[in-house]
């Protein structure tokens, strides 16, 4: 079980988060012009990279934030999390 | 029988308190303090059980975990427990055990006859033997080969007993009471540091109660029970015994087993039996220590064969001797530590030394004492087929290719000691990348991965000064950085006799002639010939030998047999051992039961139970409760003899004729609030937004992004800047957590805050053509009329001296409000409710007629918004917006959602009206199509319909457009049902929805 730092909250045990994906991925903006192939892109398509990844959890039974967390996919390394609003 | 092995005195064993036991039906006797296996050796029992292929005769081989045969099945305070270890179950009085995997019993039993067959069953006989004919593995392999797989039965019958889970941290887990984990936690400890000492046996001490040393002035033992009796009274300590941390994990969280109530003849009440603690650790330190390698030779699984140190261990502690007329057989000095023991209590063992010669402290105190010691001798095999009776020795070449001189000497029991193999396996799972050690020929860890170091013998440190000094300054070392302490803790000195090097060799030659078994994996079966057969047939990777062999992969994890295993592939291959490398080691190291695992979370605790405020009145007016997701829902409410069926017909016409009421409570409620709520919504739901008016409610849908419906409910507009959301029961979380990504990671510069209200508003559904009149009844204030709280509308109103708000929304399609008020006056509400409501008739409704309701009026709910269903699917696109974005919308577009035959809900009546079509069917063209029939799409939901009186389902099919009139078939395989339809309008009854607006 992971043991994971909330920013907001401090080190806690992975059953208090839920996994929310790749957190590299932005939402195309309301109101323009996306191609097939960009909101595919958006949608579907995810990498799966060996190694370091920045995903999102939210501390679904602690603040109820989502946050940023860098994580090496094979060892479970976490190198550093950040709250929604900051840039790894 | 008596126990004539047992010594006179001697031992940690409680001789004031004798206890009587049963194995295979027979009756012992033995003392507190003993195991089950001493306590059968002292009474001179060594057949436990039959191997696990070849049905051979089994006795002990160790002392403790790494115990490959004698597994057997207790019999508990009327319970059954397999694969038990006879060597780690302590004795109880009453105890009741057998043994598995023998019939009709142990010492006859009929499966031996594979030992005679063994030529049909070569490594890998399973691949090669049953695969055909094809259809016999159903009927004749699998049954045969299930009834002969496995270590015991464990009981069908629920398990009475408790198991519990706890969580706890530490600065410092020590895992072994040994010589290094007790020095190491005595260190961390006095530095302040919060330790957990974890011990896998009953004892503390490890090595150092069998052991002949001294610490300060104490005998190691005595330095062992001084180090834990301080431990226990320091409050930043725990010290457990018969916990087995077996498994490594992720962050430095480790799980241990806690076996609080075997060792007693029932669990106490409010104890469990056996307790799992997930330890989340600074440090951990695996003072694990080794096992003891067993010497490969014929015949080395008859009962009478095992390990020196095990032997050692039942004189030494538990008064028992394994035999009167023992070989000891070693390659290193060991052996002759048992040896010494056994001529201390006046029994003369026999020496053979596989090494030329050999000199040290320990050899020399042998010779002393005059113990017939034989170097360059060895077993080739032992004799006697339930037990040990004798054996063939004989001399062996400098080079140990050659044997020769083969005599047959009388013997009991044959000790053997092939040196020591740490025990890595925590550190291994832990990530840590281990290094073969030449010196030891063993696998040692080495880059640690995770928080975590290993010590003493795990580590491969076999002498004690050694191992106390750097135990005590790792213990220091490690807690000084967390607490920032250090305290002077001065090193004991340490007496120990010194030993020689061991001699790497370990397997014995065949002698001419002869095949006999010589095996690696005892719990498996598995022999040198099967190695060197698996080689033959072109395995190479040590992964892939053991799979293929089986090598390694017994419930003991190959405590005794990975090592020589290896040692033998890489003899064959011509490699040496770190190039052949070890297995994986995976947890659990000892078997952990299933119930330990599974905890308190079993039956209705399984998951949480949420019951609504007024649970009690439905529970007092024979409500017959369903699941609805944590929920317990009312079903429907019994009436004398009805069923289900009757019942919910009832409840549902009488919302269609007078009027009913429903308990709502359970749906999913989220506080909206902040000026940018409006766009928040308009941007969620695939509807307009901006212009709700106060005091108005709207029903909206949301998509997930990939176009397909995520939820629907209905939002009230409580004042300027708040909202009142619902959603479904089932997706409530799962709508919040959407909401708050939105807010918190994509559209942050919206001023809103969104928050949970489910469980602080009780609802009440109050529906049918006399609502209003209850409604008006209920609040004489207010003015209820159609045009003072029209459809959609909502009023805040005063309940008989409670707060209540009142919605006029609809699910069943007809006139109907829901008054919601503060969870704690729910009960009150609903009474009140059911008061008033009489003089209307009024009846409380349960689900299954809130379902019947909804599926005649063609409202969707969670059985069309599936997961995989789109706006258009469920005949709500007028709801999707043209103008504005909101989430999903641009996957509408997508080729497949607009295709012109995309599926539609419809209706579905059966042409006889009179049978069910079961949900889940499939809409067909032609019933009598050739298989695969292609299928239209299937029924999502189906009810009797209380306004036309049969039967009326709605289904999700392709082209549901045009398919209205079209007579089809409903196909249900499961139920062996084909029944003929007519599909119609999704809303069958009132299609124009006046009824809502009246």
């Amino acid at each position: 079980m992971l043991h994971i730092k909330c920013p907001h909250c401090g080190l806690r045990s992975q059953n208090e988060f839920s996994y929310g994906g790749d957190a590299t991925v932005k939402r195309p903006e309301l109101n323009k012009e996306v191609s097939d192939k960009g909101w595919d892109n958006f949608v579907y398509l995810r990498k799966s990279p060996r190694g370091k990844h920045l995903e999102l959890w939210q501390h679904i039974s602690g603040c109820r934030q989502w946050i940023k967390v860098e994580r090496d996919t094979l060892t479970h390394e976490i190198f550093k999390t950040l709250k929604a609003n900051e840039e790894a | 029988m008596s126990e004539i092995f047992r010594l006179e005195k001697g031992g940690l064993i409680n001789r004031n308190k004798k206890l009587s036991f049963k194995f295979n039906g027979k009756k012992y006797f033995g003392y507190e303090g003993d195991t089950l296996a001493s306590a059968l050796l002292a009474n001179g029992v060594h057949l436990v059980g039959r191997s696990f292929k070849y049905h051979r005769p089994r006795g002990f081989f160790g002392a403790g975990v790494d115990e490959p045969y004698a597994i057997v099945q207790m019999n508990r305070n009327n319970e059954v427990d397999p694969n038990v270890r006879a060597t780690e179950q302590e004795l109880f009085e009453g105890l009741e055990a057998k043994s598995v995997n023998c019939w009709p019993n142990v010492d006859f039993d009929i499966g031996a006859i594979n030992n005679f067959l063994n030529k049909f069953f070569p490594a890998g006989f399973y691949y090669k033997t049953f695969m055909w004919p094809k259809s016999f593995w159903y009927k004749i392999y699998e049954p045969i080969i299930r009834k002969a797989a496995g270590f015991g039965a464990a009981s069908i019958k629920h398990d009475k007993e408790r198991y519990e889970h706890k969580y706890e941290y530490c600065d410092l887990l020590i895992t072994g009471s040994g010589p290094s984990g007790l020095a190491t936690a005595y260190a961390a400890a006095k530095n302040g540091a919060r330790v957990i000492l974890a011990e896998d046996k009953s004892r503390f001490g490890g090595s150092l109660l069998t052991s002949d040393v001294t610490i300060g002035n104490q005998s190691g033992q005595e330095w062992a029970e001084k180090i834990i009796s301080e431990l226990k009274s320091m409050p930043n300590v725990i010290v457990k015994n018969r916990s087995q941390v077996f498994g490594y994990y992720d962050h430095n969280m480790l799980v241990m087993s806690e076996r609080v109530s075997d060792h007693l003849p029932k669990t106490d009440k409010y104890i469990p039996k056996q307790r799992l603690w997930y330890i989340r650790a600074k440090e951990v330190v695996i003072s694990s220590g080794s096992i003891e390698r067993p010497l490969v030779f014929g015949n080395n699984d008859s009962p009478g064969v095992m390990l020196s140190s095990a032997a050692k261990e039942y004189l030494k502690v538990y008064g028992v001797l394994v035999g009167k007329k023992p070989i000891v057989f070693t390659n290193n000095d060991s052996g002759y530590e048992t040896a010494i023991e056994f001529k201390k209590n006046g029994i003369d063992p026999i020496i053979l030394d596989t090494r030329k010669d050999a000199n040290s402290e320990i050899i020399k105190e042998a010779k002393e004492l005059n113990i017939n010691i034989k170097f360059s001798y060895v077993v080739v095999a032992a004799k006697g087929y339930k037990k040990v009776n004798s054996a063939d020795i004989a001399k062996i070449s400098d080079d140990k290719k050659n044997i020769s001189n083969i005599e047959n000497i009388k013997c009991d029991c044959i000790c053997v000691s092939g040196f020591w193999t740490p025990t890595i396996h925590l550190a291994s799972q832990s990530g840590n990348k281990t290094k073969f050690n030449e010196e030891i020929d063993a696998f040692i860890p080495s880059q640690s991965k995770q928080k975590e170091t290993t010590l003493g013998a795990a580590n491969g440190v076999f002498t004690l000064e050694e191992t106390i000094k750097t135990s005590f300054k790792k213990g220091s070392e490690l807690s000084k950085q967390i607490t920032n302490k250090e305290s002077k803790v001065s090193i004991p000195t340490v007496v120990e006799k010194k030993s020689s090097n061991h001699d790497k060799f370990w397997c014995v030659p065949l002698p001419e002639g002869k095949n006999y078994k010589r095996f690696l994996d005892f719990q498996n079966d598995v022999a040198v010939s099967d190695i060197y057969l698996a080689l033959r047939e072109g395995y190479r990777s040590i992964e892939h030998v053991k799979r293929y062999t089986t090598l390694g992969m017994a419930t003991d994890q190959g405590k005794t047999s990975n090592l020589n295993g290896l040692q033998l592939v890489s003899e064959v291959e011509n490699k040496v051992v770190p190039q052949v490398g070890h297995t994986t080691f995976r947890p659990p190291y000892t078997p952990v039961s299933i119930g330990a695992i599974v905890g308190r979370e079993i039956g209705k605790h399984s998951k949480p139970t949420r019951k609504s405020p007024m649970h009690y009145w439905h529970e007092k007016n024979n409500a017959v409760f369903v699941d609805a997701g944590v929920w317990l829902r009312p079903r429907y409410y019994k009436q004398g003899n009805e069923d289900l069926f009757e019942a919910s017909k009832r409840e549902a016409k009488n919302v269609r004729q007078n009027v009913g009421v429903c308990d709502v409570t359970t749906l999913g409620k989220i506080d909206i609030k902040g000026p940018d709520s409006a766009e928040f919504l308009n941007r969620v739901y695939t509807n307009a937004w901006l212009k709700l008016p106060v005091g108005k409610a709207r029903y909206g849908v949301m998509l997930r992004e990939d176009g397909i419906v995520m939820d629907d409910g209905t939002t009230t507009r409580i004042s300027e800047n708040h909202y009142h959301m619902t959603t479904t029961t089932a997706q409530a979380a799962n709508v919040l957590s959407h909401l708050e990504y939105y807010l918190q990671l994509v559209w942050p510069e919206l001023n809103v805050n969104v928050v949970s209200s489910t469980e602080q508003w009780a609802g009440a559904a109050i529906a049918g053509p006399k609502s209003r009149d209850v409604l008006q009844k209920l609040f004489p204030d207010l003015d209820v009329s159609k045009e003072g709280l029209p459809f959609m509308g909502y009023m805040e109103g005063n309940l008989f001296g409670v707060k209540a708000k009142i919605y006029r929304i609809s699910f069943s399609g007809e006139l109907a409000y829901e008054v919601n008020v503060e969870s704690d006056n729910g009960n009150y509400m609903w009474e009140k409710i059911i008061e008033i409501g009489k003089e209307f008739n009024i009846q409380p409704y349960g689900t299954e007629a809130l379902s019947t309701l909804r599926i005649e009026m063609g409202h969707v709910a969670g059985s069309e918004l599936d997961g995989r269903t789109i706006p258009y699917d469920n005949s709500l696109e007028g709801l999707v917006s043209k103008k504005k974005d909101f989430i999903g919308k641009r996957s509408l577009s997508k080729t497949a959602y607009v295709a012109p035959d995309r599926q539609k809900v419809v209706g579905v009546i059966p042409l006889d009206k009179k049978t069910s079509i079961p949900e889940g069917s499939y809409i067909v063209k032609d019933a009598k199509a050739k298989l695969p029939n292609p299928k239209l799409g299937h029924v999502s939901a189906s009810c009797w319909s209380v306004e036309y009186d049969n039967p009326f389902s709605l289904a999700i099919i392709k082209d549901g457009k045009n398919m209205i009139g079209q007579k089809l078939f409903a196909l249900s395989p499961l139920k062996n049902k084909t029944i003929p339809v007519e599909i119609v309008s999704s809303h069958y009854v009132d299609p124009k929805g006046e009824r809502v607006r009246s």
